[in-house]
């Protein structure tokens, strides 16, 4: 969220006090606003649930610890990894905490998950609210004992002093705690150092994983509503414009199950031109939808192919004009000058897509004044005033409904999929299943845009020659969907999307360096584009990593040595935030691992290659530090790539939970190669053209190379781990497959028949 | 009306014979975890067994189940040892894929307890796991299979000349 104009709606840190007190039975701990915790007693309070905290926990009469958490479950075992802060701080026995998905409710604050911030964002927080817990009850404990609470340890769910020791559950039957912390207490508690963590940093099975090997697990496709109807909806032709103008239900009429069907009018202005089709079951629902036929008055967008989308960038990182400016340093134009060598590149990427394997669905039931949506979703901030608009109510009409995520990736940050299910329960007067099949899904998608990344680069023979020219474009899906958030560029330049900048402030050291990021605005216009995991340094980071070993191959120097020479850590590469402390020394620190790690500089057979390369991860404010390295073979008559191996040497602070921080890892590489090697789509008469399983084709086992990943151990901020992983993958190979055979590939994916063309 | 065993129990179902099992299953017969994920039968979410061999039940016509043995990811009790390996070497993320990914691998250890990498491979391919979860699934199948194999039994019934030769 670096340069962001409102990072304070993500500060939940913000002047607040933290409350112990019972309520029915149960010791409940929260966090206050200032303003609400001064008349009444913290009891009172927290029973009048007038408080704002996003994280609260209670623990009942048994000694049982829930830990509310609210994030979005989608395989990242998020609930894990922030039940294990707040249980190592309480002094908790592991084995008595539970977890709990909340629904959207204004009391847990500003509700996101994304941009790998989870832990990094609550990881103070959390720390300050178990340790208060932890005060609290070891002053209960020691007053029931009648020994001095200093004397006292907390530890397995046990307030200990030598031989006597007392439980939390007998501290909750017997004591009727009442506790406020100010802010200035809040932050004066004393948090464990790491040497005396229990939980954190040491091994754990993930809170989620049994119910997900027994079927049990329950996604917001698995919810039903007693009375409810199922609905499939017919998307139009590209995302906006389209306005319905007949529809003929006469082939639908012989499907058994058929209800009807609802034309859609959202007031919050997303869907353009949408029908829903109503059914008994949801087969009849598929089949009728097909059989319906709606006539549209087309937008202006659907004849927009990949090609337009390409051009439309291309022709904007051409001209040094366009653009906001994110970064200007030293000076660029002065620098290519005085150059000796001058180089210029394209790097590009293609149309990509979420393809969660859940498709996405919302089922909507009015009850009692209150419309319940229930679906996975990972901003709910975002979400329920869409949906509020939509339906024309009071946001505190409107409840989300929280479940595990069959996937998000970034599909389900914004939960547009939600209006139509609203929508349509409104219409039908009844609750209503609405369920997208994978090609209706794949229409409504928010795909990652297509980019084109334009670099001039200097070497002189003095170092002060050493420049880079960079322009991005792409679609900003943080201009669609998010305004607020977009960030200013320098000098009045205009407003920039860092989510679809971010990698291009990198962290080395260079004495001319311009930044120029301009909106695609025909890709905005035509589709949404959106945050696919990883988002910009997906593509920035591409370009960027791609080109740098460029330049170091036109310097004559070892692309490894070049970065090393560029990591000095002075001036702002030092870091200015506990989150980047020590700043770009950490990444050559990676940097140093992973060269060594995978023997870099070693002799391989012919058509064979090492290619390294780094990322600082999101962004600035929160880098995680990976360095990659990537074991490429060419088959140099057809340009088939074989990825053997990757290596990864990874520095994302304090690690929370070691098997879920290595399973992020993993997982997100495995993405980063099939967004180098193997998925695509295009952009065709405006919308996604690849549909379904059959022409997208994400990556399979059989071609998962070996890895080798290594967490470094640090006691700095834990930072995120969910996107960083992806990052520098596709540069790694591309530099690899350079080192191979002498072929730079410039755009993603990398396909054989793009290397087979450059070989011959 | 079609009549079928489900994860060892008669059902019937009234439902127009086309439809595919998989809503059948789901929101008829109300067994949640077989999931959907393509429709097509390209990710094998939707995995189940037809006596003991894998179908995928998003394009298989509830008339085809007809008399048949159908078992579900509940219909393993949660007793199966890939169920077990599949916590012990933590292998679900978002989870959606895993009931496909587990049944699927439940029928190469039926027929080939000890199944090679390339085996393992072959068999599952077929069954996208969008979390990437590939190399944890594999190390899971590989686990369970050792364990199956490491359970010996004697029985005195058996010629011990065999091993001994």
């Amino acid at each position: 969220m670096a340069q962001t104009d409102n990072t304070s709606i993500l500060d939940n840190a913000a002047r607040r006090r933290f409350l112990i007190g019972t309520v029915n039975a149960s010791l409940v701990m929260a966090f206050a606003p200032t303003a609400l915790a001064g008349a009444n007693g913290a009891s009172d309070t927290l029973a009048a649930k007038q408080f704002s905290p996003t994280v609260w926990f209670s623990i009942d009469t048994t000694g049982k610890v829930l830990v509310n958490i609210a994030k979005a479950e989608m395989g990242q075992h998020v609930g894990t990894a922030l039940a294990r802060i707040v249980s190592d701080e309480l002094g908790a026995d592991w084995d008595d905490i539970s977890i709990k998905y909340v629904d959207s409710d204004p009391k847990w604050g500003y509700m996101v998950t994304g941009g790998s911030w989870s832990v990094s964002t609550s990881f103070q927080m959390l720390s300050q609210a178990g340790a208060a817990g932890r005060m609290a009850l070891a002053e209960a404990g020691a007053a029931l004992m009648s020994v001095p609470a200093a004397q006292c340890k907390v530890i397995n769910s046990n307030v200990v002093c030598g031989a006597k020791q007392v439980s939390f559950a007998e501290i909750v039957r017997k004591g009727a705690i009442e506790k406020t912390f100010s802010a200035e207490e809040i932050a004066a508690l004393p948090l464990k150092s790491s040497a005396n963590y229990q939980h954190m940093g040491k091994e754990s099975k993930a809170l989620d994983i049994p119910e997900k090997v027994n079927g049990s697990a329950v996604y917001g496709i698995d919810k039903e509503i007693p009375g409810m109807i199922y609905a499939r909806p017919i998307v139009p032709p590209t995302r906006y414009g389209n306005a319905v103008t007949s529809v003929d239900d006469s082939q639908a009429k012989s499907v058994a199950g058929y209800i009807g069907y609802k034309i859609l009018n959202d007031p919050s202005d997303h869907l353009h031109g949408w029908v829903s089709v109503l059914a008994s079951n949801y087969y009849a629902a598929i089949q009728a939808a097909d059989r319906v036929k709606v006539q549209y008055q087309l937008s202006q967008y659907n004849t927009v192919s990949e090609q337009d989308i390409q051009d439309s960038a291309r022709a904007l990182v051409r001209d040094a004009k366009q653009g906001a400016i994110l970064l200007n340093e030293g000076d660029v134009v002065k620098a290519q000058t005085a150059a000796q060598h001058i180089i210029e590149a394209e790097y590009t990427t293609s149309t990509a897509s979420h393809y969660q394997l859940e498709p996405v669905n919302a089922t909507t039931e009015f009850k009692d004044g209150k419309w319940y949506i229930h679906t996975g979703n990972q901003w709910q901030s975002l979400t329920l005033p869409a949906v509020a608009k939509a339906l024309e109510v009071p946001e505190d009409k409107v409840v989300l409904k929280q479940y595990y995520l069959g996937g998000g990736f970034g599909r389900r940050l914004f939960g547009d999929y939600a209006i139509p299910s609203a929508l349509t329960a409104k219409a039908a007067g009844m609750p209503v299943k609405m369920v997208f099949t994978r090609e209706d899904d794949s229409k409504f998608a928010q795909p990652r845009s297509a980019s084109v990344s334009y670099f001039k680069g200097s070497i002189g023979t003095k170092p002060e020659d050493l420049g880079i020219e960079h322009r991005i474009s792409s679609g900003w899906p943080t201009l669609s969907m998010a305004p607020g958030f977009l960030a200013k560029g320098l000098d009045d330049s205009g407003k920039i999307d860092m989510f679809s900048a971010s990698g291009s402030d990198h962290w080395y050291s260079l004495p001319n360096h311009k930044v120029n990021v301009a909106n695609n605005a025909l890709a905005n216009e035509t589709f949404l584009p959106g945050w696919l995991r990883s988002v910009g340094p997906g593509w920035v980071n591409w370009g960027v990593e791609s080109f740098v070993d460029e330049m170091a191959h036109k310097a004559g120097v070892d692309p490894v040595e070049f970065r090393l020479g560029l990591l000095d850590g002075k001036g702002k590469q030092a870091g200015d935030i506990p989150q980047n402390k020590h700043g770009a020394l950490r990444l050559k620190t990676v940097l140093e691992k992973v060269a060594k790690k995978s023997k870099w500089g070693r002799t391989l057979p012919k058509g064979e290659g090492l290619g390294i390369a780094l990322t600082y991860g999101q962004e600035r404010n929160m880098p995680t530090w990976v360095g990659i390295a990537a074991h490429v073979k060419v088959d140099e008559k057809s340009g088939q790539i074989e990825l053997k191996k990757l290596w990864a040497v990874a520095d994302c602070g304090k690690v929370i939970h070691p098997d879920g921080a290595l399973a992020q890892m993993e997982g997100s590489m495995l993405w980063g190669v099939s967004l180098a090697l193997h998925e695509q789509t295009r952009i065709e008469k405006g919308r996604i053209a690849d549909t379904n399983l059959s022409s997208y084709t994400p990556l399979r086992m059989q071609d998962v190379p070996e890895l080798d990943i290594e967490l470094l151990e640090s006691n700095e901020v834990p930072v995120g781990l969910g996107e960083p992983g992806v990052v520098a993958v596709a540069p790694a190979i591309g530099n690899a497959i350079y080192n191979a055979v002498g072929v730079r590939l410039r755009h993603l994916p990398m396909k054989a028949e793009a290397l087979k063309a450059q070989l011959s | 009306m079609i009549e079928f065993n489900l994860n060892g129990k008669q059902v019937s179902s009234k439902s127009d014979p086309d439809t595919p099992l998989l809503w059948v299953i789901r929101d008829e017969l109300g067994f949640k975890g077989t999931k959907f994920g393509c429709g097509i039968g390209m990710c094998g979410a939707c995995t189940v067994h037809l006596g003991d061999d894998p179908i995928r039940s998003c394009s298989f016509p509830l008339k085809l189940a007809q008399g048949k043995h159908i078992t579900t990811i509940e219909g393993l009790n949660n007793a199966h040892p890939l169920q077990a390996a599949w916590v012990e070497e933590q292998v679900p993320q978002c989870g959606y894929c895993q009931s496909g990914q587990i049944m699927q691998a439940a029928t190469l250890l039926k027929n080939n307890p000890n199944p090679t990498d390339e085996d393992i491979v072959q068999h599952m391919t077929g069954n996208l796991c969008r979390c990437m979860a590939y190399t944890r699934i594999k190390k899971a199948i590989k686990s369970a299979a050792g364990q199956s194999q490491s359970v010996q039994y004697f029985d005195p019934n058996e010629d011990m000349n065999e091993e001994m030769a």
